[in-house]
């Protein structure tokens, strides 16, 4: 890092000028939309203020005239037009050309000239009030008294009234008529009063500006001096009125004259996703001929061929690795889209709720941070709605006013963990019970695990909200939740402490578009097994096979099991090998097993997705090619699951 | 004896504009690059002022404010904040969570030191 803070500046400008820019064009398309106004105004409002303090200063100057344009629609004064949003486009331009340093000015003016009239032709007429001055004085007496942990949030009276010196010829008394009896004082807290005569030619302004950081909490009263004692208390004033744009002056800009050594900002390009798709779809078939290409030279004793192939093996390799960092994405743009939530969410439940994120630097593949955003929102949102305690219940409860909704992302192996906590009120296992009952999921007094019982919570149209409210109980269930989860080849699991809190787990795939899976063969064919779903492999004997015929599960210990034929499933048509195996596969609690002719091993593929034409096939989920060059079918374990499920709870109802 | 100051921002660029500022002012200045490293920084020490942007990743800087004011040993240390804009609700929130005051970006040097000397004393 240099000691130039003019070049970290300028890849920052290209940043914020990136945001405006986006913020402009979504605002072409929603006018009305306060809050990409707010973005916008931010985006200029930082670029302004960088930008002076760091000596770009006709930047900051032009900028500032955009600002103003963009503070009047935020405020209302002024609509915002589609001609305002273009003009403010080219204006952005220009800004872009400015951090650079080569901007022609008479472009500028141009840009400015337009941008009045826009905003003349927005506005109906009617120029904001200028805030009247308040008048000099012969002096003053004034007292005030601050909040009692003014001290301990960093404020010393002391300063305060040596400032209060500075204004003029002061007279300080202190009050002590609130101080508590020393057994019941705080050491650090506040409570004296002072009254102050301050003789000399002094504004309100200047005496509101020493006590400017605790106006709002604290006591004071002014009085003019002369006055017996002082009135009431003085309103707080607020900030001062909106800068007008001035007609447009052209901007007096000196010339940029940046450092000499201007160091290029760190570049970065932008790629359609598209495009990386594609680049994608010819790493992978890469990958394919390449392991064709070794299992030739494997065959041949040729040492040439094969240190080549080896090479290419390698390469390719590192060529596959690095086009999937190029699709990630950190998690931060997925969890900085929550903190919007949570602000309404507290808004419309009358709730003080915190949201605190970490690990957003984590970075999964772009096409899961999508996909992941719905099922988050609706976990969220059932943490604040459900989960967390009116102020007044936590209060109660011993617990702070304010609610804890924590965010957090960490990669594990080929996986991210993301887990959203809060500290509220926990499942009512009781409800859930209940609600079980009622559903006729489990007996009525039936026996279950603990978190057999929360597991519940994902089937379908279950709710445990006693009424439904405006946020949750849209018709959209954790089932959903756990279903999309569960398409994106993820696990989610949940667990709660009563009146502590509950915590959800999401396990999703760094990317969907490679697999671990496990080789697999039945009949004539191979088949991928996901990798991550694969619980144990075990030997179906023969004996074993004929004697369960009957009702195919088998006990896995002491639990009963279902399993799937899948040479019968698949009508393969060919005799079973004589030691077959049994491959475990899970989704959350649900156990399957899945008969198959031969375990082959390890494969790590690259998946593509089946045609439209096959999108109907439950059991597949895509398909990958093989170093042979066969096609391979990666089987949907969610869907196997979920086939073989519901046999075994008749049966379980029926014993 | 020389004042020493924490700052807190995930902007480089402002940070550098920070300590270049107070550095010259003749303060002693830390750099933290978020809420978290700042309270990492700002734990088992006592600065005379910290200086800290409120929209940060890896802790924002309304958490680590409250969770510096957890800490007895942080009681009446001065926390100065940053806000884009004059936001009345964020300034609350700020002040609540135990901020002692605040600076409106953008800023040109003088007023940070202004500032610093107001809750430091000259």
């Amino acid at each position: 890092m240099t000691e130039d803070p003019t070049a970290t500046f300028r890849v920052e400008a290209g940043e914020l000028l990136d945001q405006v820019e986006q913020g402009l064009l979504d605002l072409g398309h929603r006018l009305g939309d306060m809050a990409l106004v707010n973005a916008v105004f931010r985006g200029l409002h930082t670029l302004k203020g960088s930008g002076a303090m760091f000596g770009f200063d006709a930047l900051a100057a032009f900028t500032h005239h955009c600002e103003s344009a963009f503070d009047r629609v935020r405020k209302g004064e002024v609509p915002a037009t589609a001609e305002l949003v273009s003009v403010i486009l080219s204006a952005r331009d220009h800004m872009a050309a400015l951090v650079d340093g080569a901007a022609p000015q008479a472009e500028g003016d141009a840009i400015l000239a337009r941008l009045a009239a826009a905003v003349e032709a927005a506005r109906g007429g009617g120029a904001p009030a200028e805030a009247a001055p308040v008048g000099a004085q012969q002096g003053v007496r004034l007292f005030f008294r601050l909040p009692a942990d003014a001290m301990a949030n960093g404020t010393n009276p002391l300063m305060l009234l040596d400032e209060l010196r500075e204004l003029g010829e002061a007279e300080v008394r202190v009050r002590t008529d609130t101080l508590p009896p020393l057994g019941a004082l705080v050491p650090n807290e506040c409570h004296l009063g002072w009254d102050v005569t301050l003789r000399g030619d002094i504004t309100r302004e200047a005496i509101e500006d020493v006590f400017i950081f605790v106006m709002d909490d604290m006591t004071l009263e002014i009085a003019p001096l002369g006055d017996a004692a002082p009135a009431g208390v003085v309103p707080v004033a607020e900030t001062p009125p909106a800068t007008t744009i001035a007609a447009v002056a052209p901007v007096a800009a000196p010339a940029i004259v940046a450092s000499a050594a201007v160091s290029p900002a760190v570049e970065n390009v932008r790629v359609p996703a598209d495009r990386l798709d594609a680049l994608m779809d010819r790493v992978g078939e890469l990958v394919i001929a390449q392991s064709r290409l070794s299992q030739l030279a494997n065959n041949r004793h040729d040492l040439l061929l094969r240190s080549v192939t080896e090479d290419i093996e390698r390469l390719s390799g590192e060529l596959r690795d690095t086009m999937m960092v190029l699709r990630m994405v950190p998690v931060s743009s997925l969890f900085g889209r929550f903190r919007r939530l949570i602000h309404d969410l507290a808004r419309d439940t009358g709730k003080a709720i915190e949201l605190q994120t970490s690990g957003e630097t984590t970075e999964v593949d772009k096409t899961v941070i999508e996909r992941l955003f719905d099922p988050l929102v609706h976990i969220i949102r059932n943490s604040c709605d459900h989960g967390l305690e009116s102020p007044a219940d936590r209060i109660a409860a011993g617990k702070s006013e304010t609610g804890l909704v924590r965010l957090s992302a960490h990669q594990a192996g080929g996986e991210v963990l993301i887990t959203i906590v809060d500290d509220g009120r926990g499942i009512d296992r009781e409800r859930v019970r209940a609600k079980g009952e009622a559903n006729g999921l489990i007996e009525p007094g039936q026996q279950i695990a603990d978190d057999e019982l929360l597991g519940l919570i994902f089937h379908p149209g279950f709710s445990t909200a006693a009424q439904v409210t405006n946020l949750s109980g849209r018709g959209v269930g954790m089932d959903v939740v756990k279903r999309t989860i569960e398409s994106l080849r993820g696990a989610i699991n949940v667990a709660s402490e009563p009146g502590k809190g509950s915590t959800i787990t999401l396990r999703i795939p760094l990317t969907l578009a490679i697999i671990e899976g496990l080789l697999v063969r039945v009949g004539e064919s191979r088949y991928v097994i996901p990798l991550s779903a694969v619980e144990e492999c075990l030997e179906l004997s023969l004996e074993d096979d004929l004697r369960s015929r009957g009702h195919s599960l088998i006990t896995l210990r002491d639990r009963l099991v279902p399993f799937v034929r899948l040479r019968d499933l698949f009508s393969t048509g060919t005799r079973p090998d004589p030691h077959q195996k049994i491959v475990v596969v899970a989704t959350g609690r649900e156990r399957v097993g899945l008969v198959v002719d031969q375990i082959i091993g390890n494969h790590q593929t690259v998946i593509k997705s089946l045609s439209a034409f096959h999108r109907g096939v439950g059991s597949f989920s895509g398909a990958t090619i093989l170093g042979d060059g066969n096609v391979a079918l990666i089987l949907d374990v969610a869907q196997l699951v979920a086939m073989a499920q519901p046999r075994e709870e008749t049966l379980r109802a029926a014993s | 004896m020389t004042a020493s100051i924490l700052t807190v921002d995930d902007s480089a660029s402002l940070r550098m504009a920070i300590r270049i500022a107070l550095t010259g002012a003749g303060y002693a200045v830390t750099e933290a690059v978020d809420g978290a490293d700042g309270l990492a920084k700002a734990t088992g020490t006592r600065f005379d002022l910290i200086v800290t942007d409120l929209n940060m990743p890896n802790m924002d800087g309304l958490s680590m404010i409250r969770a510096l004011r957890q800490q007895p040993a942080q009681a009446g240390v001065p926390i100065i904040f940053l806000s884009t804009e004059s936001d009345a609700e964020m300034k609350a929130q700020a002040k609540a969570a135990g901020a002692t005051g605040w600076l409106v970006k953008p800023f040109q040097p003088d007023q940070l030191i202004r500032v610093a000397q107001k809750v430091l004393g000259k």
